[in-house]
């Protein structure tokens, strides 16, 4: 899985177009010297066609958290300095083509989304599984990342694109399904997270964000899984798999899946689907971890590292000239 | 232009906020309005003054629904209704779209009572001359619901409640004779309270009942509400007759 990586040319793009987790992330800390430094960087230019986007806006339920609707205000940079409840409006950079322009920025942080994440329901509810090997290219940075992301106690949510990308959206959903707990004093369904989070992504479409994620929970209506991305769109189904390793993932888990599975039959699918993944896609590493969502909510079911997993799958078996000397001995 | 922008609703010296009170009054000017809440079954009751002979008295619906399963009675002012209940509305199609669930009552009732604080908190507007009724079951869970909200912004539910014209004699009369009941019994407690301070006739009374199997709201039609108040004043004219019966005898 990709790591946030910055590329270091002096290019406007590093510093003009803030990754989003740079935007995010300087409305929450005060500084304030952060906000005026990409007031100041670039010219005024407004766009008619984004004043088009405004008005398109669909009404979105903000009474959750009021900064996550970004007011993409583009030219109205009066309006930064208001205080830090609003994303920070930045000023597009001088281009004649614009979307050439965000093309070029989108690949350059590259939604690759090295990882392998898997989720299906079955009879019993929902088998949440995925690896934890975290890389930059083909530098492993960590081979121990939580990639199963524990929304609220009986939702669960996967990461697969840009680590903090997954991380903060993630909280951020938990937050608004507390709130929603806690003004309806009851839960959130599954559908109702799932489409919060895919609105809050949709609306940041464009501007580099990198999330492949499954939310997968139980609620009134059963059990519910939801593939959401970066791209704001939203997909129900009974079986998911996100990442560089879900081909791999796929074959295993799409020739072994019934519906009517035991529990601990479906956490054997899940991890020998995810081991496979590991074993042939090199993005894929570290744990298989295994999460079941029950009806009374989740729980870890396991956590084995595919190296060892290898052995107790393949084990190997003693080399003859061994087995020669023992029988010599025995006589 | 320089008083425009200081707020019409202030305190008084005495923590009052007339502006509020004097809707309060309006409300009590309106038509008188019922709501009762039964075991599977909403019905809300409204008085209808006498129409016109050339009025189209369908276009001047009092009950209105803001979802399949919600609905809504008012008393006071009718054009501020027309405002809060299209508000009402647009936010129960914008709850779907972003939660992918139906509004629940209690939901709906918050939004529609925070509306009405808004404006009594804010410069240059006067409050909504209004107090409303709102019934109707919660999705999936399925429970029957009946909300109060006013013009000052405070909502409650209730088992069964009146606004409007009259609304303490009914309410008196809903205290001493509720009971929890069902189907047709919840209709017609909700006609005999009205009929209290309205005269009797299906013409002077609009009454719609949601259900539970069914879902949705059914406007009675004349003749059944005529049917209705037949029964009731037959049981009455029974009562009547029981009590003046023995005291012959003797």
């Amino acid at each position: 899985m990709k790591s946030s990586h910055q590329p270091s040319q002096s290019w406007p793009l590093v510093a003009g177009l803030p990754g989003a987790q740079e935007t995010i992330y300087s409305f929450f800390s005060p500084s304030f010297v952060t906000l005026s430094y990409f007031s100041f960087f670039f010219s005024l230019n407004p766009f008619s066609r984004f004043d088009y986007f405004k008005s398109l806006k669909m009404k979105l339920d903000t009474s959750g958290f009021e900064t996550s609707m970004p007011m993409i205000g583009f030219g109205s940079s009066s309006d930064m300095l208001d205080g830090f409840s609003t994303v920070p409006s930045f000023d597009l950079p001088r281009t004649t083509d614009f979307d050439g322009f965000q093309k070029e920025a989108v690949q350059m942080v590259k939604p690759a989304k090295g990882t392998t994440t898997l989720a299906f329901i079955f009879k019993e509810g929902v088998m949440v599984a995925a690896d934890s090997r975290a890389s930059m290219g083909g530098y492993i940075s960590s081979q121990s990342v939580k990639k199963i992301i524990e929304i609220n106690p009986y939702m669960l949510g996967t990461m697969a694109g840009g680590a903090a990308d997954c991380q903060f959206w993630h909280r951020n959903l938990g937050i608004k399904c507390r709130l929603h707990e806690l003004a309806n004093k009851r839960r959130i369904s599954v559908s109702g997270a799932s489409k919060l989070l895919a609105n809050m992504l949709y609306s940041y479409r464009g501007m580099g964000l990198s999330v492949g994620t499954m939310i997968a929970g139980w609620d009134e209506t059963g059990p519910g899984l939801y593939y959401v991305d970066n791209e704001g769109g939203r997909l129900k189904g009974d079986r998911f798999s996100v990442g560089s390793g879900s081909p791999y993932a796929y074959g295993v888990l799409d020739s072994g899946y019934k519906f009517d599975m035991t529990v601990a039959e479906a956490s054997e699918l899940a991890r020998r689907s995810i081991y496979h993944a590991t074993f042939r896609d090199g993005a894929s590493g570290g744990v298989a971890s295994v999460y079941h969502v029950g009806p009374k909510g989740w729980t870890k079911l396991s956590g084995d590292d595919v190296g060892e997993l290898h052995y107790h799958y393949y084990p190997v078996a003693p080399a003859t000239a061994e087995q020669v000397m023992e029988e010599a001995a025995a006589e | 232009m320089a008083r425009y922008d200081r707020a019409i609703t202030v305190f008084s010296p005495d923590g009052h906020l007339f502006q509020v009170e004097y809707a309060l009054e309006a409300v009590r000017k309106g038509n008188a309005a019922v709501g009762v809440r039964g075991a599977d079954t909403v019905v809300l009751a409204v008085e209808k003054k006498s129409t016109p002979k050339l009025q189209d008295s369908r276009s001047a619906r009092k009950i209105v629904s803001l979802d399949n399963h919600i609905a809504l009675a008012c008393a006071g002012l009718k054009a501020d209704a027309r405002v809060l209940i299209n508000k009402a509305r647009i936010e129960c199609q914008s709850h779907r779209l972003t939660l992918e669930d139906p509004v629940t009552v209690e939901y709906i009732t918050r939004y529609i009572a925070g509306l009405q604080q808004k404006y009594t908190q804010s410069g240059g507007v006067r409050p909504f001359g209004l107090s409303t009724l709102i019934v109707g079951f919660d999705p999936y869970t399925r429970i029957p619901y009946l909300y109060q909200t006013d013009p000052s912004g405070t909502f409650s539910a209730w088992k069964a409640n009146a606004t409007g014209r009259n609304s303490n004699s009914i309410r008196e009369f809903l205290e001493k004779n509720y009971k929890e009941s069902s189907g047709p019994e919840t209709v017609k407690l909700a006609i005999r309270a009205l009929l209290e301070v309205v005269e009797s006739g299906g013409k002077n009374i609009e009454v719609a009942v949601m259900t539970r199997e069914e879902g949705g709201l059914r406007q009675l039609e004349e003749a059944e509400i005529d049917a209705i108040v037949a029964e009731i004043e037959a049981e009455k004219a029974a009562a009547e007759a029981a009590k003046k019966g023995p005291s012959k005898e003797t």
